[in-house]
C-alpha cells in the first residue's frame, strides 16, 4: 500500500511532465488503434470472400470483358454447381462522391451469396420488376432509400441516364459482410445495352462460380481456364478470397505504409516515456541511494521505478482506448459511406493496444531501472544533478 | 566497555579514468560502545570515505572491518543492506530526506522493512518523532520545515530502528549556529540516554567539542588528539 503510494506521489511530481507524457500515450494510442482499424478492416475485407467460390475473369485484366457465351461452358466442368454473370456498372448517383458499388447480376446471385439475406417477399418483387434493384441494408439506411423508390444513375461504362426502381433491401448476415452494394438484372442492362449501341452486348465482367467441393477447386480452375485457353477471350480462374486480394493490392503498399507506421508510433512514444522515466530518475539518484542505504533492495527500486512507469502507461493507453471508440465513430460519420464497407474496432486491435501500453511501460523502465540499480550508493550520494 | 567498531589496517582507493586515486591507506581506529567521536580533518581528506566503510555503505580495497560484531568486509550486497538496516543509522550534511513524503512517513520508512504492524510501526514514529521535538509537524512535507526541523527529521529517521551505531557526516553543515546547537544537544542526547554509539564528521570546533573523543584525519592518516 505504500507502495503505491510512494509511485503516485512520484508519478505527480512534476504534473506538466507527466500530463503531456500521458496524452501523449493517449494520441499514439489513438493513431494505433485507428491506422489499425483501417487495417484489420481492409485485411478482413479479403477475409469476407467466400471460400467456396470461384471467379473467372479476363486473363489480362477484369477490365476487359468475356463472352456472356462462356456461362453454359463453365456450367458443363465437372464439379461447379451453379455460374453467375457479373458486371460491374459504375456510374453516379446524384454527385460523384457517393460511393457505392453498383453491379448487374444474373438472378441466381442470392443463390451463390447466401451472406446477403433477402425476404422471399423483396425477391419475388425483384423477379417481377424489369429494371428492380436489391440494395444494401447500409447504404438504404445511409440513403433513405425505401422499397419502391427510384434511383436515378448517371452511366460513365455505360452511359446515359438509368432509372432503377427498389425491389427490396438485403441484410448483412454477419459485420464482415458488405451491406454497401447495389445489385440489378442483367437481362435489364445487356438488353438496354444492345438497343442502344448495338456490339456491346453480351459481355460479362466477371463469372461467380459455386463448386460442389472446395477441394477442387484448384483443378476446376485449370478445366475452365483450359476451356478458353488461345480463344480471343483468354481466362483466370481463382478463388474469390485470391481474387479480393489482387482487387485491393493496388492499394497495399498505403496498407503497409500503415501497418509500419501504426508500429513506429509505438515505437516514438516508447522514446518519449522512457525519457520521462530518465529524467526522472536521473533528479532522484540521491534518494535512491537514500532507499538503497536504509536497506531497501534491487526490487524495491525495481518496484518503485516500474510502478511509476506502468501508472504513467496505463493511465495514457486507457485514456486513450476510453477515446478511441467515440474517434473511430467519429471517422466513420466523415468517411463516405461505401469506401469501406464495414467500420468497427476490432478486439484484436484493442489487445494490441493494451498489450503496446503496457510494453511501453516495461520498456520505457529498463534504462532507469539498469541505472539506479547499478549506482553506487557513494556515488549516487555524490551525484549532483 | 568493548570495542564495537575496529578498522583493521583498512586501505581505499578509488578508481577513476584507470588511474588509482588511493584515499586511505592502512589505516586502523577502534571505536568503544558508547563513545560519541568526532572526525576532523581537511577537505579531501577522506573522512566521508572512512565513515561510508564503517557504515557499509561502501567497501574497503584492503583490511578488515569488524562492526557491531560482524566482519562487513565479508558481507555480500543483500547481506551488507540488511546489516545497515539493523545496525546503523545514518545522518547526512543535506538531510537527503524524500520530498514526497512527509516527516512522519520520512520516518517510518526503515520500519517498513521490518515486520512491525502498522500500528506498532506509529508508536515508534511517533515516539522518536516526539524525542526529537517534532510531535507537532509530523504530517509536514520537508519543504514546509526549516533546515534544523528536516535534519531532526533525518535524525529520527536514523535511530528510529533503534540502531546501535549512528553515523553523521557534517550534521551541522548547512545549518545556522542556534539550529546546529539544538542538533549537536539531541546528538549529545542520543549519546547519553540512549547509549548510541556515534561517528561524526564534522568541520565546526565547537561540534567536535561536544563530542568525547576528537580525531584528526590528514590525507588519509588518522592524527590523535585527545581533548
Ligand atoms: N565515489 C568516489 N569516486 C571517486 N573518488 C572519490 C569518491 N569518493 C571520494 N573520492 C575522492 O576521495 C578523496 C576523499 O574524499 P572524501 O572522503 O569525500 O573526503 P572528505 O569527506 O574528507 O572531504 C577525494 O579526493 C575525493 O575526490
Ligand atoms: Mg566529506
Amino acid at each position: 500500500m505504500k507502495v503505491f503510494k510512494l509511485i503516485f506521489k512520484n508519478a505527480l511530481r512534476h504534473k506538466l511532465r507527466t500530463t503531456l507524457t500521458i496524452f501523449g500515450i493517449a494520441i499514439a494510442v489513438i493513431a494505433f488503434g485507428l491506422l489499425r482499424t483501417v487495417v484489420t478492416i481492409w485485411d478482413s475485407s479479403v477475409d469476407a470472400a467466400g471460400a467456396d467460390r470461384l471467379i473467372t475473369r479476363q486473363a489480362v485484366s477484369f477490365i476487359f470483358p468475356l463472352p456472356v457465351a462462356y456461362k453454359t461452358k463453365i456450367e458443363a466442368v465437372p464439379g461447379v454447381e451453379s455460374v453467375c454473370g457479373a458486371v460491374w456498372f459504375g456510374g453516379t448517383y446524384k454527385d460523384k462522391s457517393n460511393f457505392f458499388a453498383r453491379v448487374a447480376m444474373d438472378d441466381n446471385f442470392f443463390e451463390l451469396y447466401p451472406e446477403f439475406i433477402v425476404s422471399e417477399e423483396d425477391f419475388n418483387r425483384y423477379k417481377n420488376e424489369r429494371n428492380g434493384c436489391i440494395v444494401g441494408k447500409s447504404i438504404a439506411d445511409q440513403y433513405n432509400f425505401k422499397v419502391g423508390d427510384i434511383i436515378v444513375l448517371d452511366g460513365d461504362i455505360f452511359p446515359g441516364r438509368w432509372e432503377f426502381v427498389v425491389s427490396g433491401i438485403y441484410l448483412p448476415q454477419n459485420k464482415n459482410t458488405d451491406g454497401t452494394q447495389m445489385l440489378f438484372h442483367y437481362d435489364y442492362l445487356n438488353e438496354t445495352i444492345k438497343q442502344n449501341t448495338p456490339g456491346r452486348g453480351d459481355q460479362i465482367f466477371w463469372y461467380i462460380i459455386k463448386i460442389e467441393d472446395i477441394k477442387n477447386s484448384a483443378e476446376i480452375s485449370e478445366q475452365i481456364d483450359a476451356l478458353f485457353k488461345n480463344s480471343t477471350a483468354e481466362t483466370k480462374t481463382e478463388t474469390e478470397k485470391a481474387f479480393a486480394q489482387s482487387f485491393v493490392s493496388a492499394s497495399g503498399a498505403i496498407i503497409t505504409a500503415m501497418n509500419f507506421m501504426s508500429f513506429a508510433i509505438i515505437g516514438i512514444i516508447m522514446l518519449v516515456l522512457a525519457n520521462t522515466m530518465v529524467m526522472s530518475a536521473r533528479e532522484r539518484t540521491r534518494e535512491y541511494a537514500v532507499f538503497k542505504t536504509l536497506g531497501f533492495s534491487a526490487i524495491h527500486l525495481t518496484g518503485l521505478i516500474l510502478g511509476e512507469s506502468m501508472l504513467i502507461a496505463c493511465i495514457g493507453g486507457g485514456i486513450g482506448i476510453s477515446l478511441l471508440y467515440p474517434i473511430v465513430s467519429g471517422f466513420e460519420q466523415v468517411m463516405p459511406k461505401g469506401f469501406f464497407p464495414f467500420f468497427f474496432i476490432e478486439p484484436i486491435t484493442i489487445i494490441l493496444a493494451v498489450s503496446s501500453a503496457l510494453l511501453i511501460g516495461i520498456l520505457a523502465a529498463v534504462f532507469p531501472i539498469h541505472k539506479a540499480l547499478n549506482t553506487k550508493i557513494v556515488d549516487g550520494f555524490r551525484f549532483v544533478g | 566497555m568493548s570495542t564495537i567498531i575496529q578498522v583493521n589496517k583498512v586501505s581505499k582507493s578509488y578508481w577513476r579514468n584507470n588511474l588509482e586515486i588511493p584515499v586511505l591507506q592502512d589505516l586502523t581506529l577502534n571505536v568503544e560502545e558508547g563513545e560519541f567521536l568526532a572526525l576532523m580533518g581537511p577537505s579531501g581528506s577522506g573522512k566521508t570515505t572512512l565513515l561510508n566503510l564503517i557504515a557499509g555503505i561502501d567497501r574497503p580495497s584492503k583490511g578488515d572491518l569488524t562492526v557491531a560484531g560482524t566482519d562487513i568486509a565479508k558481507l555480500n550486497e543483500s547481506g551488507l543492506a540488511k546489516w545497515r538496516s539493523e545496525n546503523v543509522g545514518f545522518v547526512f550534511q543535506f538531510y537527503n530526506l524524500i520530498p514526497v513524503l512527509t516527516a512522519y512517513e520520512n520516518v517510518e520508512l526503515p520500519l517498513l522493512l521490518t515486520k512491525l504492524s502498522k500500528s506498532e510501526r506509529r508508536k515508534h514514529v511517533e515516539a522518536t518523532l516526539n524525542i526529537v521535538g517534532l510531535g507537532d509537524r509530523m504530517n509536514h512535507y520537508p519543504k514546509q520545515l526549516s533546515g534544523g526541523q528536516e535534519q531532526r527529521v533525518a535524525i529520527a529517521r536514523a535511530v528510529v530502528t533503534d540502531p546501535v551505531i549512528l553515523v553523521a557526516d557534517e550534521p551541522t553543515g548547512d545549518l545556522d549556529k542556534t539550529s546546529a546547537d539544538e542538533i549537536l544537544t539531541l546528538m549529545e542526547r542520543l549519546n547519553k540516554e540512549f547509549k548510541k554509539t556515534i561517528v561524526m564528521v564534522t568541520h565546526d570546533p565547537h561540534a567536535a567539542e561536544r563530542a568525547s573523543r576528537l580525531l584528526q584525519l590528514d590525507k588519509g592518516d588518522l592524527v590523535l588528539e585527545p581533548i
